[in-house]
């Protein structure tokens, strides 16, 4: 099979729901001609034209409440918002408008909008761009969240989450737009809620969203070589949960570690090991570990930087102390 | 498109909906007082002839956003009382099936795009409806309702700027009543309202808000521009909120006279004015008032006593609409 980058994976997802549905538009700062800063959507706007590919003033929170505005009334924006920190701008708009209005009209008016943005440290851009801010959207009910893990994902995802009739916000990360993974030609949709076991393995489940997943991924080989073996699942969507697969791995594995790139505390990685230890309580021979960033703001120098993230060997550190039972006397 | 209003029946209705409007807010606030209504509501009364004469320019395809103060955009843009009163009540039969209340009525099929409690949080909504109208080569109009205090978020000089770069047919209609909910309008707005808009480029225009006729003669040739594609414009209305910011807010004096609410009452009533001029122009008499005033009353109480005895929703119904299929 082929092999495309995780950006251009979203590009041929927007220009395929495009072809498709002339009432969608999407709209940002720079996704015209300039194609973003990250190039994901270079040559959208030479196909579909500036009517379509529609290059806003810096007011975030101004294309958001046209998003939700000219999806209420038929249309279906897809929104670019250049960095997910931004998303503190445009908190009114997401979540007390958005996420609210079907359910405020008792479900007479729908909004069918997605908001694509990005997530991702590590790469030196400091406290204000760097940010992975999934739980606070997570938080909000009315929107859905999707964290694809590679290009295979972010088109699969995007075509589903374009097509829902709901708001949606996709979390790319920025480091990953250049990685590449086999996508097939032929078009196909990943339905929201259903979780994807990358691997297979007995002792231990690491569940991993986006770029931790392949934090998993590279720990599972190395705990491998080492007789313990790793099940790695990937979410997909955290909202939709789907809870079944990973609490049904669990049961099997009895144990588990749960890896987001958000600030640990109150994050998703919380939610998650919360549900596990409700539904497999008694399958659990450890509690169930967090991994996230450090409840810091994410600082500039590179040395700083890295301690903040989830790496492959402190996965694999925790999963050989949950392996041995060291844990259990811990606790 | 809604025509020159140039004939009685076109005054009858419009005189017809300012009465309906303050008759179902008299009632509001009735329920509120004999604590048969959950929470808050804010009242419009006073303020009729904005909405009536910028609704009766508009066809049930042309949209509204409306406010915390939403009840007579509501009844303007076509709404029944059942349903409302239903709303308000928190019953199954209400526009949102009691999921909203009072600030976030909505009703799609008269283009009610629903009040907003975020002051200000809808002038996105209607800006992205007017941008849906273009893109998809629709011809109808979106009216933004907000009032002098949401002039003050920064949200308002963002939708502008996009909507008078891309020409799109959208009218801003700012409401100004003079308070910003306990505070006086030239307290919280520094220069003129209207100059705000100019500076985008877009046409502004100031107008009596008690004169019904005013309105919507204003209205009528704003919104047939904007449908040719000559918008967006900005309406400044000056008006007045009879009662408090909310129905709760009785003790008012520390921030404005009961003098002033005198005057504004006996001398600029909306309704009692153009009352007077439809009886001096003969298109009704009196009586024919006095049985339309009555007809509205009984309308009116006969929906309360219908919402009072309509059933509350199912509570299966809690998580129903989080999520659309």
């Amino acid at each position: 099979m082929r092999e495309i980058t995780l950006s251009q994976a979203v590009n041929e997802a927007l220009a395929e729901e495009m072809r498709r549905d002339p009432t969608t538009f999407i709209i940002g700062e720079d996704v015209a001609e300039a194609g973003t800063p990250f190039k994901v959507l270079s040559g959208l706007v030479e196909e579909f034209g500036t009517a379509r590919v529609i290059d806003t003033p810096i007011s975030e929170p101004g294309f958001m409440g046209l998003a939700v505005g000219a999806a209420m009334t038929g249309a279906r924006p897809i929104v670019d918002l250049m960095f997910g920190d931004f998303l503190f701008l445009i908190m009114d708009q997401l979540c007390n408008q958005a996420a609210k209005i079907h359910y405020m009209s008792g479900g007479k008016l729908n909004v069918p909008l997605v908001l694509r943005t990005n997530m991702g440290a590590t790469r030196r851009s400091a406290a204000q761009h760097s940010q992975s801010l999934q739980a606070l959207v997570a938080h909000i009910p009315g929107l859905k969240v999707a964290m694809p893990s590679s290009a295979y994902e972010a088109k699969g995802l995007l075509k589903t989450a374009i097509r829902d009739n709901n708001p949606v916000v996709i979390f790319e990360d920025k480091l990953m737009y250049q990685d590449k993974a086999p996508v097939p030609e032929e078009e196909y949709l990943i339905p929201f809620g259903v979780a994807n076991v990358k691997r297979e393995g007995r002792d231990i489940t690491l569940i991993a969203t986006s770029s931790m997943v392949q934090v998993a991924e590279k720990a599972a080989v190395m705990l491998a070589k080492e007789g313990i073996e790793a099940e790695v699942i990937d979410p997909r969507t955290i909202v939709p949960l789907d809870e079944k697969t990973l609490v049904d791995s669990v049961r099997k594995t009895s144990r588990a570690i749960v890896i987001d790139e958000g600030h640990q505390s109150y994050g998703v990685t919380a939610e998650i090991a919360s549900r596990l230890n409700a539904a497999a309580f008694y399958h659990l021979d450890a509690p169930v570990l967090r991994m996230g960033a450090m409840d810091v703001p994410i600082p500039f120098s590179p040395v700083l930087e890295d301690v903040t993230v989830p790496t492959p060997e402190a996965v694999a550190d925790n999963a050989r102390r949950l392996c041995s039972g060291e844990m259990i006397h811990a606790a | 498109m809604a025509e020159q209003k140039t004939n009685s029946e076109d005054y009858l209705r419009m005189y017809r909906q300012m009465v309906r409007i303050r008759t179902f807010e008299d009632n509001a606030n009735q329920l509120y007082l004999s604590a048969k209504m959950p929470g808050l509501t804010h009242m419009y009364s006073g303020e009729e002839a904005v909405a009536v004469g910028i609704c009766e320019a508009l066809t049930d395809d042309d949209r509204i956003t409306s406010t915390h103060r939403g009840h007579g955009h509501c009844v303007a843009k076509g709404a029944d009382f059942r349903r409302m009163f239903c709303e308000l009540l928190g019953k199954e039969e209400g526009y949102c099936r009691g999921k909203g209340g009072s600030m976030h009525i909505a009703d799609q099929s008269h283009g009610n795009l629903g009040a907003n409690a975020i002051v200000g949080g809808s002038m996105g909504i209607a800006t992205g409806s007017a941008l849906r109208a273009k893109l998809l080569g629709q011809d109808d109009v979106t009216v933004c309702f907000f009032g002098d205090g949401a002039t003050a978020q920064g949200l308002l000089y963002e939708v502008m700027n996009m909507a008078a770069l891309w020409k799109l047919p959208v009218i801003y209609a700012c409401e100004n009543n003079g308070y910003s909910e306990y505070t006086r309008t030239e307290e919280i707005a520094a220069g003129e309202i209207t100059a705000r808009a100019e500076a985008f480029g877009i046409e502004a225009f100031k107008v009596d808000g008690q004169d019904v006729l005013a309105v919507n003669a204003l209205t009528q040739k704003l919104v047939a521009r904007a449908r040719r594609g000559e918008g967006p414009f900005f309406i400044e209305l000056e008006t007045y909120r009879y009662h408090g910011h909310h129905v709760g807010d009785i003790n008012r004096e520390y921030y404005r006279s009961k003098d002033e609410e005198r005057s504004w009452k006996q001398d600029r009533d909306p309704i009692v004015r153009f009352r007077g001029w439809l009886v001096e122009q003969g298109v009704a008499t009196e009586e024919e008032i006095e049985a339309m005033n009555a007809e509205i009353e009984k309308d009116a109480s006969d929906a309360v006593a219908y919402a009072e005895a309509a059933k509350y929703p199912d509570m299966s119904e809690v998580d129903m609409h989080v999520y659309a299929d």
